[in-house]
């Protein structure tokens, strides 16, 4: 699927490839031909995504090719041993976690899942955990706790799940609780918003001691559709909406809401998976090196300290 | 022959003059119950009859709780700056003026310290009338304030939440509140200071998603909506009707969030005798 601003840019590439193939069937002459309209593509490229509106980084955030939890997990992991449930009720399937080995070395890695297919996706719930999820999702940073082993959390989802049995199960209280806990994590601890992180659904699993965006990523305290349909009493101004709520990797950084941009490849992270995953890996194990330099109370301390500098309100 | 005989034609009375009593002398509740204003006042703005709990404000509640009606406020000229530079139908710096205007209010919060039956306490209250109960920067910093203030001095704390979350105007500053201020919270639980969350109506978002269910005790008043997403939003996703009850203070203490409600004309006396069996 492309985007809209994606389709020049994959013209060109089509056109690029018919080049390739005739100079490959034939004895033209076209070498110079396909280096200009490389260096074409590649300009129209870092032009297109240099100028990205707010809502074009959400498009991409919401890609529906865009790599998953679990695509990154597979890319980055040697080993990972998958651990289901919250103990309490049921398995949430929009939230995924289990230890895994990068380069040697075992973390906590747990996110929520999106669907590729319309059945996955139903199975994931779209990556809107239920209470269950969060439960779950704590349930093993204190399993990682115990065990010493650093916790790496990678948000993607469009919300907690608004229904009747989160709402039974207490939505409320199991992010607030995942809030609370998170802080006293004796462990290293690792955010990364991967595509949307929305809200108190993404909120949940983002205390850290380190809190990072991929670069076409989006996180704010409400999607751009609903912002629209409260404030506008329309669905129809979800552009403004975006624009309004500064809600990209560049606006969070500016305003010290999060550490660090991790960039994603030229076109996105879905154009080079390998790419964007292998440079995930990269700014974990370095953090995780950092981070455990530091004795677990001062971490925690920290951690919090970064969280309690956080505001805008003044003194009249 | 007639005891009164009519001069003139008519009723004369222009429709304005004819208003028997003064606007706002009388309450009408919900089930069309009346009261009079300062018979409400009386009693703690509960409906006598029918036992509706008004939707009340910090003002009223610091005059409910705190002996005498006295406390000293805390950070009380604290107020929103405008991070985003945020507009929408209008911008927010002059949404922020007009319910200031409105309620004669900083924020959606004030919190305080005094005295309640003789014991000390400190008191963060909602107003929900600006713009509605919303939780934005001003909100998280007093809360956050008024935590230091309780473990600084080891006192327990009150947050009365009445709210419809976060406050979008300030985005990704709104959502960082409910971070700061649970872990806030944790600081307290470790020094174990009683906290107590009275959840009110309306009780929604973030807010609950954070302070608001974080309590050591977490109470309500009869009949306050309590949950995380809104009824509407809830309906729209699941396409279905909500079943009657749904996600009021009964419907939650029976699923198990909510230790006990507790009616407003009971509230000092029980959040009395409750800390008083902590004290040591």
């Amino acid at each position: 699927m492309l985007l809209d601003f994606e389709k020049p840019i994959a013209e060109l590439e089509e056109k690029l490839a018919d080049m390739k193939k005739i100079a490959s069937e034939t004895d033209t002459d076209v070498k110079s031909a396909i280096e200009a309209l490389e260096k074409k593509i590649i300009s129209l490229k870092t032009d297109t995504f240099k100028n990205l509106t707010r809502w074009q980084r959400v498009q991409l955030a919401r890609h529906p090719d865009r790599p998953y939890t679990l695509d990154y997990i597979y890319h980055i992991t040697q080993d990972f041993i998958e651990l289901h449930g919250d103990r309490l009720v049921k398995d949430d399937k929009a939230m995924i976690g289990g230890f895994g080995k990068v380069d040697g070395k075992t973390i906590m890695l747990i996110g929520q899942q999106k669907g590729r297919n319309t059945k996955q996706r139903q199975m994931r719930n779209f990556g809107m955990a239920n209470p269950e999820g969060y439960r779950k999702a704590l349930r093993l940073m204190k399993l990682a706790e115990k065990f010493g082993k650093p916790i790496v959390t990678l948000i993607d989802t469009p919300g907690a799940f608004p229904g009747i049995e989160a709402e039974e199960r207490g939505q409320g209280e199991a992010i607030a609780r995942n809030l609370k806990e998170m802080f006293m994590l004796k462990v290293p601890v690792i955010c990364i918003i991967i595509g949307e992180g929305a809200s108190g659904g993404a909120l949940g699993i983002a205390i850290g001691d380190k809190v990072f965006m991929l670069e076409n990523t989006w996180y704010s305290v409400i999607s751009p559709e609903s912002c629209s349909s409260i404030l506008w009493r329309s669905w129809e101004f979800k552009e403004q909406a975006a624009h309004a709520l500064k809600l990209t990797a560049a606006d969070m950084k500016s305003f010290g809401i999060i550490d660090e941009i991790i960039p994603e490849p030229l076109g996105g992270a879905h154009t080079n998976v390998p790419a964007m995953a292998n440079e995930l890996k990269k700014v974990i194990l370095k953090t995780i090196r950092e981070l455990e330099k530091m004795n677990p109370d001062k971490r925690i301390e920290k951690r919090m300290e970064k969280f309690f500098q956080m505001g805008a309100e003044k003194e009249k | 022959m007639a005891w009164f005989k009519r001069k003139d034609k008519g009723i004369l009375t222009p429709t304005a003059q004819k208003m028997e009593a003064p606007d706002g002398l009388w309450y009408k509740t919900p089930k069309g119950k009346f009261i009079h204003t300062r018979e409400l006042k009386n009693n703690a703005y509960v409906s006598p009859e029918d036992g509706y709990h008004v939707r009340i404000g910090s003002k009223e509640y610091f005059e409910i709780l705190f002996d005498n009606n006295s406390f000293k406020e805390l950070d009380e000229n604290m107020v929103s700056s405008d991070p985003l530079g945020f507009t929408d139908s209008k911008p927010y710096p002059e949404r922020i003026k007009a319910g200031q205007k409105k309620t004669g209010l900083k924020d959606a919060i004030r919190t305080a310290y005094g005295k309640m039956n003789g014991i000390d306490i400190t008191i963060g209250c909602m107003d929900f009338g600006f713009i509605g109960g919303s939780m934005g920067s001003v909100v998280g910093e007093k809360i956050s304030r008024a935590i230091d203030h309780a473990l600084k001095h080891k006192i327990p704390l009150l947050i009365i939440s009445k709210s419809g979350g976060a406050r979008m105007m300030e985005a990704g500053f709104s959502l960082m509140q409910m971070a700061k201020t649970s872990a806030k919270l944790a600081l307290l639980s470790e020094a174990k200071i009683p906290y107590i969350s009275l959840l009110t109506d309306p009780t929604t978002g973030g807010v609950t998603a954070s302070y608001a269910m974080l309590g050591d005790f977490n109470i309500a008043e009869p009949g306050a909506l309590i949950g995380f997403a809104g009824p509407r939003v809830i309906r729209e996703t699941i396409g279905k009707d909500l079943p009657k009850g749904f996600q009021s203070s009964e419907f939650v203490l029976d699923h198990g969030f909510l230790d006990f409600i507790v009616d407003r004309r009971q509230l000092k006396t029980k959040l009395t005798t409750m800390l008083k069996m902590l004290e040591n």
